[in-house]
């Protein structure tokens, strides 16, 4: 079986956050890790290859630098590493960077795609069930357990108050959450391989599938027209009273003072 | 593509068992309001499922002037596919130039697939929407290129830390997912009709329609945390399953309903739906009370638009007193118990 997982370097959102002048983003000035929701669906995928057997590919698009996140993988276990990366593909939208990534896809040979649900930067959950539909393939989303019967999965998806169990032939794809699999931890042996493997690096001409028109900033329909640090509501008062009576008289007084006892 | 082809604003009436979602009457609330700075003033509302025509009545009272009804027996349970068919269809064939989703699971998978199938851009999760000019600000020598009536579409992104506004300029439908909880519901208008349109069309299965093998409700008691006026909100600092009795105390008392912290949620002590917080629940209460809740940015950007937020922890350090009104450091299992006695005490004297 062949399972490509599509993983993203993030900003780790817990640090500082900084924009450049256009309003976007400036990676470059932030730390990064590998997306949690994305090794998740990584570790899904090792989890396969451990049991079964499998080919695990990752892939990632981003800056040269996000070559560390596909080493990190390299580490887990992934077989293979793909970095997709191009300055024409730069400031690309959830529909560009999806249209981006399953062309790209196109070139391999693949039964199930993984992706985690959503990144902690961006928060969409966009791009994976976008994915699914530029491959023309059904998608599950918010997969919560996921088991491999001949040709098919069957996966048990949450939402809201249910659990869906779910069955699916491959070729497909699943978006995973974080919750999913406890990501393993890299191997010693495994950090010395991942600097030796190759990672492939494609550029916009290894990409044959995919228009102009749907790639990079100019091929993202949405538009920033603003982005700025939140203005949080500033702190009220803070009291440390003597005694629990005390504290008692001040957030009753409060409440009183306000109607709502 | 003809931009000028799309017209009014379009609502997706989320339904599960045939029973309307919170979430589209909140849309429809907001949908009203942007309609009224659009040429098209009219709200339509997609209401898609099986043998759920009976609900056309309900979204006229909030609001809605038509009511698109795709009604068909593969719809029936929510699957992506053949729901992303059937929107998707609808607005190729009926072209609102304001497409809104709720942020649910349900949208949060549906959304994505329906924007690439229809070519448009899609912003996720927003917690404001307006009417206005694209760029915000003319381009001085291009002021003939800014667009106006275009959707703005606010939403919060990297954890809360950012908040950006995004356009969808060249595109139509514009389309955006919606926080759940954060629009506001127009009052019902009892006996309001609305024009009824029904709509199919075609539902072939093929290889994108997933078999549904099972499916099991978590059956919840639980009363909808993002209704309740007054919340009573535990987090890890309550210390055990048990002594959230405190909170369930103070909370009938004052009349709350008590939520949670999502540590709260992974230490298993409390159900997911009762969980406030980014991964969670948006709540906006008149008066949230954190009990033992560190703070978190993911857990402050589920809450932080509450009116009073009343905040008792220990830690005098804790993030949470940088967003409480009224911050208290103290021991919550002192306080606590008190503190219900007098607001017991105080309604007991009222009454008489």
């Amino acid at each position: 079986m062949k399972i490509v997982v599509c993983i993203k370097q993030v900003p780790d959102t817990k640090g500082g956050v900084k924009f450049k002048p256009d309003g976007t983003l400036d990676r470059a000035a932030m730390l990064t890790i590998m997306n949690p929701d994305d090794k998740a669906g990584l570790e899904a995928a090792l989890r396969l290859k451990d049991s079964m057997g499998a080919e695990v590919t990752v892939i990632t698009m981003g800056l040269p630098k996000a070559d560390a996140v596909l080493r990190e993988a390299f580490a887990m276990g992934a077989d293979k590493g793909i970095l997709v990366t191009d300055r024409v593909l730069g400031g690309a939208d959830t529909w560009a960077t999806s249209s981006t990534l399953a062309a790209a896809i196109k070139n391999l040979d693949y039964d199930l795609i993984i992706t985690g649900r959503q990144a902690i930067d961006g928060d969409t959950a966009q791009v994976g069930p976008q994915i699914s539909e530029h491959l023309d393939i059904p998608v599950i989303s918010y997969a919560a357990d996921i088991k491999i019967e001949g040709d098919y999965v069957i996966v048990k998806r949450q939402y809201d108050d249910r659990y869906h169990t779910l069955k699916v032939k491959m070729p497909c794809l699943l978006t995973a959450l974080q919750e999913l699999d406890e990501p393993r931890d890299m191997t010693p042996g495994g950090i010395f391989d991942a600097f030796d493997k190759e990672v492939t690096v494609w550029g916009r001409a290894d990409l044959k599938e995919l228009a102009d028109e749907n790639m990079g900033l100019a091929g993202s329909p949405t538009q920033i027209a603003k982005a700025s640090d939140k203005v949080r509501k500033g702190a009220g008062e803070k009291v440390t009273p003597d005694s629990p009576q005390e504290a008692v008289q001040y957030i009753f007084g409060k409440l009183d003072e306000k109607h709502i006892v | 593509m003809g931009l000028e082809e799309y017209k009014g604003v379009a609502i997706f009436a989320q339904q599960v068992d045939g029973k309307l979602s919170s979430i589209a009457l909140e849309l429809l609330g907001k949908g009203k309001e942007l309609a009224a700075d659009l040429d098209t003033k009219e709200v339509t509302a997609v209401l898609i499922g099986s043998d759920i025509k009976g609900l056309a009545d309900e979204l006229a009272e909030y609001g809605a002037d038509k009511v698109i009804v795709i009604d068909d027996p593969e719809l029936k349970e929510y699957r992506t596919e053949p729901y992303a068919h059937a929107l998707a269809s609808a607005i190729n064939e009926y072209k609102p130039e304001i497409m809104l989703v709720g942020a649910t699971a349900i949208g949060r998978d549906l959304g994505p697939r329906v924007s690439a199938r229809i070519h448009t851009g899609l912003t996720a999760d927003c917690t404001s929407l307006d009417i206005g000019d694209f760029p915000l600000e003319p381009i001085p020598g291009k002021e003939s290129e800014q667009k106006h009536k275009q959707l703005l579409m606010t939403r919060p992104a990297f954890g809360g830390n950012t908040i950006a506004t995004i356009a969808c300029p060249n595109h139509r439908p514009q389309m955006a997912t919606v926080r759940p909880g954060v629009m506001q519901k127009a009052e019902p208008k009892k006996g309001a009709k609305a024009e009824i349109i029904e709509y199919n069309p075609g539902f072939k299965p093929d290889h994108k329609y997933v078999e549904i093998l099972d499916i099991v409700k978590e059956v919840s008691n639980v009363a909808d945390i993002m209704d309740a006026k007054i919340l009573v909100s535990g987090g890890r600092g309550v210390g055990s399953p048990e002594n959230f009795k405190l909170l369930d105390d103070l909370a009938e008392a004052i009349g709350g309903t008590v939520s949670c912290s999502r540590a709260v949620v992974d230490a298993g002590w409390k159900p997911k739906d009762m969980q406030v917080g980014q991964t969670g629940k948006t709540v906006r209460p008149q008066v949230y009370f954190a009990i033992g809740i560190s703070g978190a940015i993911q857990h402050v950007a589920g809450m932080e638009e509450s009116d009073i937020i009343v905040a008792i922890n220990k830690d005098e350090d804790a993030p949470i007193f940088d967003v409480a009104d009224y911050g208290v450091v103290g021991d919550l299992n002192k306080i606590l118990p008190d503190l219900t006695a007098k607001i017991k005490e105080a309604r007991a004297a009222k009454k008489n």
